[in-house]
Protein backbone atom coordinates (compact mmCIF):
# COMPACT_ATOMS: atom_id res chain seq x y z
CA UNK A 1 0.00 0.00 0.00
CA UNK A 2 2.76 2.66 0.82
CA UNK A 3 6.20 1.33 -1.19
CA UNK A 4 4.88 3.76 -4.32
CA UNK A 5 4.54 6.79 -1.95
CA UNK A 6 8.42 8.92 -2.07
CA UNK A 7 10.03 9.28 1.48
CA UNK A 8 10.10 12.83 1.31
CA UNK A 9 6.18 12.93 1.54
CA UNK A 10 5.72 10.77 4.34
CA UNK A 11 7.42 12.68 6.96
CA UNK A 12 5.00 15.36 6.34
CA UNK A 13 2.14 13.21 6.77
CA UNK A 14 3.61 11.82 10.24
CA UNK A 15 3.32 15.62 11.40
CA UNK A 16 -0.16 16.18 10.15
CA UNK A 17 -0.87 13.22 11.96
CA UNK A 18 0.22 15.03 15.13
CA UNK A 19 -1.47 17.73 14.87
CA UNK A 20 -4.66 16.20 13.82
CA UNK A 21 -4.02 14.08 17.41
CA UNK A 22 -3.26 17.37 19.55
CA UNK A 23 -6.93 18.88 18.82
CA UNK A 24 -8.52 15.84 19.39
CA UNK A 25 -10.75 16.72 22.56
CA UNK A 26 -11.53 13.44 23.81
CA UNK A 27 -8.57 12.44 26.70
CA UNK A 28 -6.25 9.64 25.38
CA UNK A 29 -5.87 7.81 28.37
CA UNK A 30 -8.10 7.83 31.65
CA UNK A 31 -8.22 6.29 34.80
CA UNK A 32 -11.31 5.50 36.82
CA UNK A 33 -11.12 4.85 40.10
CA UNK A 34 -7.87 2.26 39.77
CA UNK A 35 -6.62 0.38 42.68
CA UNK A 36 -3.98 -2.47 41.92
CA UNK A 37 -2.38 -4.80 43.92
CA UNK A 38 -0.22 -7.81 43.40
CA UNK A 39 -2.28 -11.03 42.60
CA UNK A 40 -5.12 -9.37 42.80
CA UNK A 41 -5.17 -8.95 46.63
CA UNK A 42 -6.61 -5.52 47.93
CA UNK A 43 -5.09 -5.29 51.24
CA UNK A 44 -1.60 -4.91 49.49
CA UNK A 45 -2.03 -2.03 47.27
CA UNK A 46 0.50 -0.42 44.90
CA UNK A 47 -1.86 1.96 43.75
CA UNK A 48 -5.33 3.43 45.42
CA UNK A 49 -8.16 5.42 43.80
CA UNK A 50 -6.74 6.46 40.98
CA UNK A 51 -8.60 9.10 38.91
CA UNK A 52 -7.48 11.54 36.60
CA UNK A 53 -7.26 11.88 32.50
CA UNK A 54 -4.94 12.62 30.15
CA UNK A 55 -5.72 14.60 27.06
CA UNK A 56 -4.03 14.24 23.71
CA UNK A 57 -1.29 15.73 22.87
CA UNK A 58 -0.36 16.35 26.68
CA UNK A 59 2.67 15.68 28.38
CA UNK A 60 2.00 14.47 32.01
CA UNK A 61 4.44 13.54 34.12
CA UNK A 62 4.00 11.66 36.86
CA UNK A 63 6.20 12.40 40.10
CA UNK A 64 7.01 10.47 42.87
CA UNK A 65 9.75 9.22 45.11
CA UNK A 66 10.46 5.38 44.46
CA UNK A 67 8.16 2.82 45.88
CA UNK A 68 5.04 5.71 45.25
CA UNK A 69 3.53 3.63 41.99
CA UNK A 70 4.36 5.90 39.26
CA UNK A 71 5.56 2.88 37.32
CA UNK A 72 2.84 0.79 38.07
CA UNK A 73 0.26 3.71 36.46
CA UNK A 74 2.74 3.30 33.23
CA UNK A 75 2.40 -0.27 33.19
CA UNK A 76 -1.54 -0.53 33.59
CA UNK A 77 -1.88 2.10 30.56
CA UNK A 78 -0.08 -0.30 27.81
CA UNK A 79 -2.08 -4.01 30.11
CA UNK A 80 1.48 -4.73 31.39
CA UNK A 81 -0.79 -5.08 34.32
CA UNK A 82 -4.47 -5.19 34.82
CA UNK A 83 -6.42 -3.27 37.13
CA UNK A 84 -7.53 -5.30 40.36
CA UNK A 85 -10.52 -2.86 40.48
CA UNK A 86 -11.70 0.25 38.23
CA UNK A 87 -10.64 0.84 34.32
CA UNK A 88 -7.92 1.81 32.52
CA UNK A 89 -9.60 3.86 29.57
CA UNK A 90 -7.26 3.90 26.42
CA UNK A 91 -8.15 5.73 23.19
CA UNK A 92 -11.91 5.24 24.12
CA UNK A 93 -11.96 1.37 25.43
CA UNK A 94 -11.00 -0.21 28.52
CA UNK A 95 -7.57 -2.06 28.15
CA UNK A 96 -9.08 -5.28 28.98
CA UNK A 97 -11.10 -4.91 26.12
CA UNK A 98 -8.34 -4.12 23.70
CA UNK A 99 -6.08 -7.25 22.66
CA UNK A 100 -3.13 -6.35 24.69
CA UNK A 101 -0.99 -6.88 21.32
CA UNK A 102 -2.90 -4.59 19.18
CA UNK A 103 -2.92 -1.92 22.18
CA UNK A 104 1.16 -2.27 22.73
CA UNK A 105 1.56 -1.75 19.25
CA UNK A 106 0.09 1.40 19.36
CA UNK A 107 1.68 2.63 22.40
CA UNK A 108 5.75 3.28 22.03
CA UNK A 109 7.76 2.09 25.18
CA UNK A 110 11.06 3.37 26.43
CA UNK A 111 12.72 2.28 29.47
CA UNK A 112 15.24 3.36 31.94
CA UNK A 113 18.07 1.19 30.19
CA UNK A 114 16.63 1.42 26.88
CA UNK A 115 16.31 -2.16 26.86
CA UNK A 116 17.72 -2.30 23.28
CA UNK A 117 18.04 -5.90 21.53
CA UNK A 118 21.83 -7.27 22.35
CA UNK A 119 21.64 -9.46 18.99
CA UNK A 120 20.14 -6.63 16.85
CA UNK A 121 21.74 -3.59 15.23
CA UNK A 122 20.76 -0.07 15.30
CA UNK A 123 18.71 -0.47 12.77
CA UNK A 124 16.61 -3.39 13.36
CA UNK A 125 16.25 -2.15 16.84
CA UNK A 126 14.43 0.16 15.60
CA UNK A 127 12.36 -1.70 12.98
CA UNK A 128 10.80 -3.90 15.64
CA UNK A 129 7.19 -2.63 15.59
CA UNK A 130 7.30 -2.15 11.86
CA UNK A 131 8.89 -5.81 11.06
CA UNK A 132 6.03 -7.14 13.44
CA UNK A 133 3.99 -5.04 11.59
CA UNK A 134 5.16 -6.79 7.86
CA UNK A 135 6.13 -3.50 6.42
CA UNK A 136 7.80 -3.74 3.15
CA UNK A 137 11.53 -3.54 3.14
CA UNK A 138 11.67 0.17 1.15
CA UNK A 139 9.03 1.57 3.40
CA UNK A 140 11.08 0.35 6.93
CA UNK A 141 14.40 1.50 5.47
CA UNK A 142 13.37 4.98 4.87
CA UNK A 143 11.75 4.90 8.12
CA UNK A 144 14.62 3.82 10.10
CA UNK A 145 16.76 6.66 8.47
CA UNK A 146 14.08 9.48 9.36
CA UNK A 147 13.80 8.37 13.02
CA UNK A 148 17.79 8.10 13.46
CA UNK A 149 18.03 11.84 11.94
CA UNK A 150 14.72 12.84 14.39
CA UNK A 151 16.96 11.55 17.25
CA UNK A 152 20.40 13.17 16.10
CA UNK A 153 22.15 10.07 14.85
CA UNK A 154 23.44 9.73 11.41
CA UNK A 155 21.70 6.87 9.44
CA UNK A 156 24.87 5.55 7.68
CA UNK A 157 26.79 5.74 10.65
CA UNK A 158 24.79 3.97 13.34
CA UNK A 159 22.52 1.81 11.28
CA UNK A 160 24.53 -1.32 11.30
CA UNK A 161 25.65 -0.53 15.07
CA UNK A 162 25.25 -2.71 17.76
CA UNK A 163 23.92 -1.58 21.17
CA UNK A 164 26.74 -2.42 22.97
CA UNK A 165 29.13 -0.16 20.59
CA UNK A 166 26.75 2.60 21.57
CA UNK A 167 27.37 4.79 24.66
CA UNK A 168 24.58 5.16 27.28
CA UNK A 169 23.06 8.40 25.97
CA UNK A 170 22.91 6.90 21.98
CA UNK A 171 21.14 3.97 23.16
CA UNK A 172 18.65 5.92 24.82
CA UNK A 173 18.12 8.01 21.92
CA UNK A 174 18.15 4.69 20.07
CA UNK A 175 15.21 3.51 22.36
CA UNK A 176 13.05 6.77 21.76
CA UNK A 177 13.20 6.41 17.56
CA UNK A 178 12.63 2.30 18.61
CA UNK A 179 9.11 3.48 20.35
CA UNK A 180 8.48 6.00 17.41
CA UNK A 181 8.90 3.41 14.65
CA UNK A 182 5.30 3.02 14.27
CA UNK A 183 3.74 6.48 14.86
CA UNK A 184 2.32 5.72 17.90
CA UNK A 185 -0.68 8.17 19.37
CA UNK A 186 0.72 7.38 22.78
CA UNK A 187 4.45 7.37 24.38
CA UNK A 188 5.11 5.79 27.58
CA UNK A 189 8.66 6.50 29.05
CA UNK A 190 10.10 5.25 32.44
CA UNK A 191 12.59 7.61 33.78
CA UNK A 192 13.99 7.44 29.82
CA UNK A 193 17.01 9.59 31.06
CA UNK A 194 17.68 8.28 34.79
CA UNK A 195 21.09 6.27 34.02
CA UNK A 196 22.77 9.02 32.29
CA UNK A 197 25.04 11.37 33.58
CA UNK A 198 24.33 14.46 34.17
CA UNK A 199 25.58 16.59 31.12
CA UNK A 200 24.25 13.48 28.64
CA UNK A 201 20.90 13.83 30.63
CA UNK A 202 20.44 17.48 30.57
CA UNK A 203 21.38 17.22 26.64
CA UNK A 204 18.75 14.76 25.80
CA UNK A 205 16.24 16.02 28.20
CA UNK A 206 16.54 19.72 26.13
CA UNK A 207 16.67 17.61 22.77
CA UNK A 208 13.47 15.71 24.04
CA UNK A 209 11.21 18.69 24.73
CA UNK A 210 11.73 19.78 21.22
CA UNK A 211 10.80 16.84 20.23
CA UNK A 212 7.61 16.04 22.37
CA UNK A 213 6.57 19.63 21.17
CA UNK A 214 6.86 18.86 17.63
CA UNK A 215 5.37 15.26 17.26
CA UNK A 216 2.53 16.72 19.30
CA UNK A 217 2.19 13.26 20.86
CA UNK A 218 -0.01 12.19 23.94
CA UNK A 219 3.45 11.25 26.38
CA UNK A 220 3.16 9.96 30.26
CA UNK A 221 6.68 10.31 31.56
CA UNK A 222 7.66 9.40 35.25
CA UNK A 223 10.59 10.52 36.81
CA UNK A 224 11.73 11.39 39.96
CA UNK A 225 13.20 14.64 38.93
CA UNK A 226 11.32 17.87 39.54
CA UNK A 227 13.32 19.84 37.58
CA UNK A 228 13.06 17.27 34.27
CA UNK A 229 9.33 17.26 35.34
CA UNK A 230 9.21 21.09 35.05
CA UNK A 231 11.15 21.24 31.62
CA UNK A 232 8.80 18.63 30.32
CA UNK A 233 5.42 18.95 31.54
CA UNK A 234 2.30 20.63 30.50
CA UNK A 235 1.02 18.92 33.27
CA UNK A 236 2.44 17.41 36.81
CA UNK A 237 0.87 14.95 39.02
CA UNK A 238 2.83 13.78 42.08
CA UNK A 239 2.30 10.26 43.60
CA UNK A 240 2.94 9.41 47.43
CA UNK A 241 1.96 5.95 48.80
CA UNK A 242 0.35 5.02 45.52
CA UNK A 243 -2.46 8.02 45.95
CA UNK A 244 -2.29 11.12 44.24
CA UNK A 245 -1.57 14.19 46.36
CA UNK A 246 -1.47 16.44 43.44
CA UNK A 247 -2.26 17.53 39.76
CA UNK A 248 -1.38 20.94 38.61
CA UNK A 249 0.13 22.78 35.85
CA UNK A 250 4.26 23.10 36.19
CA UNK A 251 3.60 26.68 36.47
CA UNK A 252 1.52 26.02 39.54
CA UNK A 253 2.89 22.66 40.84
CA UNK A 254 5.92 24.62 43.21
CA UNK A 255 3.57 26.60 44.71
CA UNK A 256 1.41 23.78 45.96
CA UNK A 257 1.10 23.71 50.20
CA UNK A 258 1.87 19.94 50.41
CA UNK A 259 4.76 18.73 52.57
CA UNK A 260 5.49 16.21 49.74
CA UNK A 261 5.64 18.78 47.24
CA UNK A 262 8.23 21.31 49.41
CA UNK A 263 9.98 18.35 49.61
CA UNK A 264 10.51 17.99 45.94
CA UNK A 265 10.76 22.17 45.42
CA UNK A 266 13.72 21.81 48.12
CA UNK A 267 15.92 19.15 45.86
CA UNK A 268 15.70 22.29 43.21
CA UNK A 269 16.95 25.17 45.75
CA UNK A 270 20.51 25.60 44.62
CA UNK A 271 23.31 24.93 47.21
CA UNK A 272 24.09 27.69 49.77
CA UNK A 273 27.35 29.46 48.06
CA UNK A 274 25.96 29.39 44.64
CA UNK A 275 22.44 31.49 45.49
CA UNK A 276 22.97 34.79 42.92
CA UNK B 1 53.23 -56.01 25.66
CA UNK B 2 53.71 -51.97 25.50
CA UNK B 3 50.55 -50.17 24.95
CA UNK B 4 52.24 -48.53 21.97
CA UNK B 5 52.79 -51.81 20.13
CA UNK B 6 49.49 -53.01 20.96
CA UNK B 7 48.04 -50.51 19.18
CA UNK B 8 50.15 -50.70 15.99
CA UNK B 9 49.09 -54.37 15.95
CA UNK B 10 45.40 -53.79 16.44
CA UNK B 11 44.95 -50.25 14.73
CA UNK B 12 42.67 -51.17 12.12
CA UNK B 13 40.27 -52.39 14.89
CA UNK B 14 40.74 -50.10 17.83
CA UNK B 15 39.99 -47.36 15.09
CA UNK B 16 36.75 -49.65 14.30
CA UNK B 17 36.00 -49.02 17.40
CA UNK B 18 36.42 -45.06 17.95
CA UNK B 19 34.47 -44.96 14.67
CA UNK B 20 31.52 -47.33 16.52
CA UNK B 21 31.97 -45.15 20.18
CA UNK B 22 31.87 -41.88 17.82
CA UNK B 23 28.59 -43.04 16.29
CA UNK B 24 26.59 -44.17 19.42
CA UNK B 25 27.71 -41.00 21.09
CA UNK B 26 26.25 -38.65 17.75
CA UNK B 27 23.30 -40.95 17.55
CA UNK B 28 22.59 -39.87 21.20
CA UNK B 29 23.14 -36.80 21.28
CA UNK B 30 21.03 -36.24 18.56
CA UNK B 31 18.23 -37.53 19.95
CA UNK B 32 18.99 -35.65 23.45
CA UNK B 33 19.26 -32.15 21.82
CA UNK B 34 16.00 -32.76 19.51
CA UNK B 35 14.30 -33.67 23.02
CA UNK B 36 16.27 -31.79 25.17
CA UNK B 37 16.07 -27.90 23.39
CA UNK B 38 12.42 -28.31 22.87
CA UNK B 39 11.44 -29.28 26.30
CA UNK B 40 13.41 -26.33 27.67
CA UNK B 41 11.80 -24.11 25.76
CA UNK B 42 8.31 -25.68 26.39
CA UNK B 43 8.80 -25.48 30.15
CA UNK B 44 9.43 -21.62 29.70
CA UNK B 45 6.04 -20.51 30.31
CA UNK B 46 4.77 -24.37 32.15
CA UNK B 47 6.30 -24.55 36.08
CA UNK B 48 4.41 -28.03 36.47
CA UNK B 49 6.25 -29.52 33.16
CA UNK B 50 9.14 -27.62 34.56
CA UNK B 51 9.67 -29.30 37.81
CA UNK B 52 8.54 -32.57 36.41
CA UNK B 53 10.82 -32.67 33.66
CA UNK B 54 14.06 -31.14 35.45
CA UNK B 55 12.99 -33.36 38.65
CA UNK B 56 12.93 -36.70 36.32
CA UNK B 57 16.09 -35.46 34.19
CA UNK B 58 17.80 -35.24 37.29
CA UNK B 59 16.79 -38.53 38.65
CA UNK B 60 18.54 -40.19 35.49
CA UNK B 61 21.68 -38.07 36.06
CA UNK B 62 22.00 -39.61 39.54
CA UNK B 63 21.58 -43.53 38.54
CA UNK B 64 24.69 -44.79 38.43
CA UNK B 65 25.52 -45.33 34.92
CA UNK B 66 26.37 -49.07 35.26
CA UNK B 67 23.01 -49.52 36.48
CA UNK B 68 21.06 -47.76 34.34
CA UNK B 69 22.20 -49.55 31.70
CA UNK B 70 21.52 -53.03 33.86
CA UNK B 71 17.83 -51.31 34.04
CA UNK B 72 16.97 -51.27 30.32
CA UNK B 73 17.33 -54.49 29.49
CA UNK B 74 14.57 -56.18 30.39
CA UNK B 75 12.58 -53.26 29.33
CA UNK B 76 10.22 -54.55 26.08
CA UNK B 77 11.04 -52.10 22.88
CA UNK B 78 13.84 -50.09 24.06
CA UNK B 79 16.04 -52.69 25.68
CA UNK B 80 17.36 -56.15 25.32
CA UNK B 81 21.32 -56.40 24.62
CA UNK B 82 22.93 -54.32 22.07
CA UNK B 83 23.44 -50.62 20.76
CA UNK B 84 19.49 -49.62 20.65
CA UNK B 85 19.50 -49.92 24.47
CA UNK B 86 23.13 -48.32 24.95
CA UNK B 87 21.51 -45.16 23.30
CA UNK B 88 18.41 -45.38 25.26
CA UNK B 89 20.37 -44.66 28.40
CA UNK B 90 23.11 -42.48 26.51
CA UNK B 91 20.04 -40.08 25.83
CA UNK B 92 18.71 -40.23 29.60
CA UNK B 93 22.11 -39.22 30.95
CA UNK B 94 22.49 -36.46 28.25
CA UNK B 95 19.22 -34.71 28.86
CA UNK B 96 19.78 -32.64 31.84
CA UNK B 97 22.61 -30.56 31.61
CA UNK B 98 20.99 -29.74 27.61
CA UNK B 99 17.30 -29.25 29.63
CA UNK B 100 18.84 -27.23 32.04
CA UNK B 101 20.79 -25.21 30.17
CA UNK B 102 18.43 -24.17 27.66
CA UNK B 103 15.93 -23.17 30.28
CA UNK B 104 18.43 -21.15 32.38
CA UNK B 105 19.80 -19.69 28.75
CA UNK B 106 16.53 -18.53 28.00
CA UNK B 107 15.21 -17.39 31.17
CA UNK B 108 18.45 -15.68 32.54
CA UNK B 109 18.11 -12.94 29.69
CA UNK B 110 18.29 -8.73 30.83
CA UNK B 111 14.65 -7.97 32.16
CA UNK B 112 14.94 -4.72 30.33
CA UNK B 113 15.15 -6.42 27.33
CA UNK B 114 12.39 -8.84 27.76
CA UNK B 115 9.89 -5.83 29.20
CA UNK B 116 10.36 -3.99 26.47
CA UNK B 117 9.67 -6.87 23.88
CA UNK B 118 6.49 -7.28 25.47
CA UNK B 119 5.54 -3.53 25.84
CA UNK B 120 6.33 -3.27 22.25
CA UNK B 121 3.60 -5.89 21.20
CA UNK B 122 5.63 -8.80 20.61
CA UNK B 123 3.51 -12.05 21.25
CA UNK B 124 4.94 -14.80 24.11
CA UNK B 125 6.15 -17.05 20.77
CA UNK B 126 7.73 -14.23 18.62
CA UNK B 127 9.24 -13.09 22.62
CA UNK B 128 10.61 -16.90 22.51
CA UNK B 129 12.27 -17.15 18.80
CA UNK B 130 13.13 -14.01 18.44
CA UNK B 131 14.48 -12.62 21.66
CA UNK B 132 15.02 -15.49 23.79
CA UNK B 133 16.18 -18.18 21.88
CA UNK B 134 19.01 -16.45 20.05
CA UNK B 135 20.43 -14.32 23.16
CA UNK B 136 20.33 -17.67 25.03
CA UNK B 137 22.09 -20.02 22.09
CA UNK B 138 25.85 -19.67 23.49
CA UNK B 139 24.28 -21.12 26.91
CA UNK B 140 22.77 -23.87 25.29
CA UNK B 141 25.90 -24.99 23.57
CA UNK B 142 27.52 -25.15 27.03
CA UNK B 143 25.05 -27.73 27.83
CA UNK B 144 25.29 -29.59 24.53
CA UNK B 145 29.09 -29.44 25.11
CA UNK B 146 28.77 -30.54 28.61
CA UNK B 147 26.07 -33.38 27.73
CA UNK B 148 28.69 -34.47 24.82
CA UNK B 149 32.04 -34.96 27.28
CA UNK B 150 29.62 -36.91 29.50
CA UNK B 151 28.19 -39.01 26.81
CA UNK B 152 31.50 -39.58 25.31
CA UNK B 153 32.52 -40.98 28.81
CA UNK B 154 29.80 -43.16 29.26
CA UNK B 155 29.47 -44.38 26.43
CA UNK B 156 32.77 -46.78 27.09
CA UNK B 157 30.66 -48.19 29.54
CA UNK B 158 28.31 -49.28 26.77
CA UNK B 159 30.44 -52.25 26.06
CA UNK B 160 28.96 -53.37 29.07
CA UNK B 161 25.32 -54.67 27.30
CA UNK B 162 27.00 -55.12 24.11
CA UNK B 163 26.75 -52.14 22.11
CA UNK B 164 30.38 -52.03 21.25
CA UNK B 165 32.52 -48.88 21.29
CA UNK B 166 36.29 -48.17 22.78
CA UNK B 167 34.64 -49.51 26.01
CA UNK B 168 35.20 -52.92 24.33
CA UNK B 169 38.97 -52.76 24.74
CA UNK B 170 38.36 -51.38 28.56
CA UNK B 171 36.49 -54.18 29.60
CA UNK B 172 38.68 -56.71 27.79
CA UNK B 173 41.86 -55.12 29.57
CA UNK B 174 40.38 -55.31 32.73
CA UNK B 175 39.41 -59.13 31.78
CA UNK B 176 42.87 -59.66 30.73
CA UNK B 177 44.71 -57.25 33.57
CA UNK B 178 46.18 -55.56 30.76
CA UNK B 179 47.18 -51.44 30.95
CA UNK B 180 47.97 -52.01 27.35
CA UNK B 181 44.69 -52.78 26.47
CA UNK B 182 42.74 -50.64 28.78
CA UNK B 183 44.66 -47.91 27.27
CA UNK B 184 44.29 -48.94 23.62
CA UNK B 185 40.51 -48.01 24.87
CA UNK B 186 41.01 -45.14 27.28
CA UNK B 187 43.26 -43.18 25.31
CA UNK B 188 41.14 -42.37 22.43
CA UNK B 189 38.18 -41.84 24.24
CA UNK B 190 39.84 -39.27 26.04
CA UNK B 191 41.12 -37.90 22.93
CA UNK B 192 37.44 -37.93 21.31
CA UNK B 193 36.61 -35.74 24.38
CA UNK B 194 39.22 -33.39 24.43
CA UNK B 195 38.43 -32.89 20.45
CA UNK B 196 34.68 -32.57 21.16
CA UNK B 197 35.29 -29.95 24.11
CA UNK B 198 37.61 -27.65 22.08
CA UNK B 199 35.65 -27.84 19.10
CA UNK B 200 32.22 -27.17 20.22
CA UNK B 201 34.16 -24.39 22.63
CA UNK B 202 35.05 -22.46 19.87
CA UNK B 203 31.28 -22.51 18.25
CA UNK B 204 30.19 -21.50 21.83
CA UNK B 205 32.38 -18.07 22.02
CA UNK B 206 31.46 -17.30 18.20
CA UNK B 207 27.90 -17.33 19.69
CA UNK B 208 28.27 -15.00 22.68
CA UNK B 209 26.81 -11.81 22.35
CA UNK B 210 28.41 -9.09 23.98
Amino acid sequence: MHYDVPSGERGVSIEMNAKAAAENTDPAIQFQDVTYGPDGSVPRTIVNNIRFSVASGQTLVLLGRSGSGKTTLLRLINRLLVPTSGQVIVRGRPTTDWDPIRLRRGIGYVIQDAGLFPHFTVAQNIALVPSLEKWDATRTTARVSELLLLVGLEPAQYCHRRPHELSGGQRQRVGVARALAADPAILLMDEPFGALDPVTRAELQREFSALARRLGKTIVFVTHDLREALLLASRIILLENGRIIADASPQEFPRIDHPEVQAFTACLTPLPGALA
Amino acid sequence: MTPWTFFLEHHAEILEATANHLTLVIIAMAFAVAIGVPLGMLIVHRPTLRNLSLGLASIFQTIPSLALFGFLIPIPFIGGIGRRTAIVALVLYALLPILRNTYVGLTGIDTAVLEAAEAMGMTQSQILWRVRLPLARAVILAGIRTATIITIGVATIAAAIGAGGLGTFIFRGVAMVSDAVILAGAIPAALLAIAADLLLGLLERRLKIS
